[in-house]
């Protein structure tokens, strides 16, 4: 019963100076400001990383084999027979080779271009999607037959349909370290990016099987499974790793011989890393809210002094000391929450700005195409600033309050 | 019958660093029912004093006070609050509205702390701006209102919770004489209307308009009775007191 009227007095001493108002929140509405803006960008990166997953498969396991000194790697066909004799978790099994070789068509030299050797499973012809967030735009991708029979195909990005064979790549010969290979398939182009060189429109994917032929050498050092869900992906680990360390003749030789690592792994260490940056952040923006919440008891310690012979006359007319106290309390609550409103919206405008500022870069650096950044706070951001913009007030208001509800009142009503 | 009012003995000492003050030197004071008292007093006369552990904002050192048959001289702040709440209406010399809250809101004070809901609220505190022709201010701001009216806008407030005494602390004193002469007619016609009034003031002429005085000099009663007795207006000056209680 006495809540709206303290509350609407709050309003009320809020209104009629504003400036000391704003000035008594400045404190919560940087300090929360601050902390949407973190979270958002948290939130923005979070989604990032969601969405490369999401699209490269949560049921994408890489292995990377370093082998040891005089030890042989495995053969592509032992990943192949692996994959076949565990088909109720394991679906698939890409070679991904690295290469490094000049790429010619005519006099046109292109340095910058990254390919790799890769097998048909790279490409899921029912997502239309490869597993590193590519999609065919035209012919076809890498397929079975190319590989056993170390065809001379390859398929391009964007970038190098468009800056070797002016948009019309298709059935054209490309040569890579001399020897030439025909253009089976290409990419789309990834839309959020400049068409750049080096970028990640200036690739080719050619047969790991050739790719191999390329450099010349005999071994894979990574391969790229796929399990049947998500779910399954740690027990595919658990196969992959098993069946290495039997290879390596060794108890445990991950990180020595091989290193094995979900989509999940990956994610959830990124994920990781990304929550203890945002702890830190956070802690920091605090120290602003901390500082608010001394701001708010001051103006409210000055605000009692000033009232004094309101309080003596509330007092006289039969309110107890809790009555005075909570009336102290909701006026600093209101503050404090208005502030924390102010910041919450303060923070919203910000996050979006910073949203159109680093979002091209970040999705730049991500280095997978058709990912969006949103920096927007989650609801529960939302609701958490304001509760503890509001807890501040409370706390922050409370020792005022007590020390007006404890004031004798002779003494407040004499007062001048 | 019991008394409305009972002080027994009441002493109130102050230790103001080395001296001793009897603010209240065994005060025994009886005021029933649909009294009509003035406590006069030059200043230092203890009468402030009085006024507060009458009006329970105080408690005595020693001695006790019955208000309404309660003994109310131990209870601690919050008890007193609520004595205060139900049983007493305060009239100050400066109103003391509160600038911020419209009239309606400052005579709803004493019924929002008693807890009465909302709507019986609102309608209790028209009625008492009602009593004291101001119904038609309810929504001004004190600061809109003369003087005079937010006097009577202080009496409303005090009389919004029918409190059994309504203690008037120099009324009239911050008023021109034509409208302090209003407010003590006003309070007279509460008076016979069958409330009971205790008026604090230093004023002779004011305190005749009560039906009885009650004088203090240096922490002593000594007159009581009837207003109109000439004793009861006059100064007495005994050059044995030596006492001289700061001003």
């Amino acid at each position: 019963m006495n809540f709206t009227q303290s509350f609407r007095l709050a309003i009320k001493s809020l209104t009629t100076s504003k400036m000391r108002a704003l000035l008594t929140m400045l404190g919560i509405i940087i300090g929360v400001g601050a902390v949407i803006v973190i979270l958002s960008l948290g939130n923005g990166l979070t989604g990032m990383v969601q969405q490369q997953i999401d699209k490269m498969g949560i049921n994408m396991i890489q292995m990377q084999l370093f082998g040891g000194m005089d030890n042989d790697l495995p053969d592509p066909e032992d990943m192949y027979d692996l994959v076949e004799a565990n088909s109720d978790i394991l679906t698939g099994v890409s070679p991904y080779v690295g290469v490094t070789a000049a790429v010619r068509n005519g006099n046109d030299i292109f340095k910058a271009t990254h390919l790799y050797g890769v097998s048909e499973i790279m490409y899921n012809a029912a997502t239309n999607y490869t597993m590193d967030g590519e999609q065919l735009a035209q012919g076809r991708f890498i397929n079975y037959l190319d590989v056993e029979r170390r065809e001379p195909v390859c398929v391009i990005g964007a970038y190098l349909e468009q800056e070797a064979f002016d948009g019309d790549a298709l059935g054209k010969k490309l040569s890579i370290n001399g020897r030439l290979f025909t253009v089976v398939g290409v990419l789309k182009r990834n839309a959020e990016l400049e068409m750049l060189e080096g970028s990640q429109d200036d690739q080719v994917y050619l047969p790991y099987s050739t790719a191999l032929e390329v450099i010349g050498s005999r071994w894979v050092n990574i391969y790229i499974f796929t399990s049947s869900s998500g779910d399954t992906a740690q027990a595919a680990k658990n196969i992959l790793v098993g069946w290495l360390n039997d290879f390596f003749r060794t108890d445990d030789g991950e990180y020595s011989y091989y290193y094995v690592t979900t989509m999940a792994e990956q994610a959830n260490m990124i994920n990781g890393m990304m929550g203890v940056a945002m702890g830190v952040l956070v802690a920091i923006a605090a120290i602003s809210l901390l500082v608010g919440g001394i701001g708010i008891m001051n103006i409210m310690l000055v605000s009692v002094t000033e009232r004094t012979r309101e309080i003596g006359v509330r007092k006289s007319l039969g309110a107890k000391r809790r009555d005075i106290r909570s009336q102290f309390v909701i006026e600093a609550g209101t503050t404090s929450a208005i502030g924390g409103l102010l910041g919450i919206g303060f923070g919203c405008l910000l996050a979006k700005g910073l949203e159109m500022l680093l979002g091209g870069m970040l999705i730049a650096s991500m280095g997978v195409s058709g990912i969006t950044f949103n920096a927007t706070p989650t609801m529960g951001a939302i609701l958490l600033s304001f509760g503890v913009s509001v807890g501040i007030g409370i706390l922050f208001g409370y020792l005022p309050a007590n020390k007006a509800a404890k004031l004798n009142p002779i003494d407040a009503l004499r007062y001048d | 019958m019991e008394h409305l009012i009972e002080l027994k003995n009441v002493y109130k000492i102050y230790q103001m660093g080395e001296e001793t003050v009897h603010a209240l030197d065994g005060v025994d004071l009886t005021i029933d029912r649909g009294e009509f008292v003035a406590i006069v007093g030059s200043s230092g006369s203890g009468k402030s004093t009085a006024m507060n552990i009458i009006g329970c904002l105080d408690v005595p050192t020693s001695g006790t006070y019955h208000l309404g048959g309660v003994d109310v001289s131990t209870m601690d702040d919050d008890q007193q609050a609520e004595i205060r709440n139900k049983m007493l209406g305060f009239i100050f010399q400066q109103y003391n509205l509160i600038p911020k809250l419209t009239v309606l809101e400052n005579v709803e004070l004493p019924l929002l702390y008693a807890g009465v809901p909302g709507e019986e609220r609102r309608e209790r505190a028209l009625r008492s701006l009602e009593r004291v022709g101001l119904r038609e201010k309810a929504k001004n701001l004190p600061s809109q209102l003369s003087g005079g009216q937010q006097q009577r806008a202080s009496i409303a407030r005090a009389l919004a919770g029918t409190p059994s005494v309504i203690l008037a602390d120099e009324p009239t004193g911050a008023l021109d004489s034509r409208t302090g002469r209003d407010v003590l007619k006003f309070l007279k016609q509460l008076n016979r209307e069958g409330d009971t009034v205790v008026l604090i003031t230093h004023d002779n002429s004011i305190a005749v308009k009560a039906d009885r005085i009650v004088r203090l000099q240096d922490g002593k009663i000594i007159y009581d009775g009837d207003a109109h007795d000439p004793r009861a207006v006059v100064q007495p000056h005994d050059g044995e007191e030596e006492e001289e209680v700061g001003a």
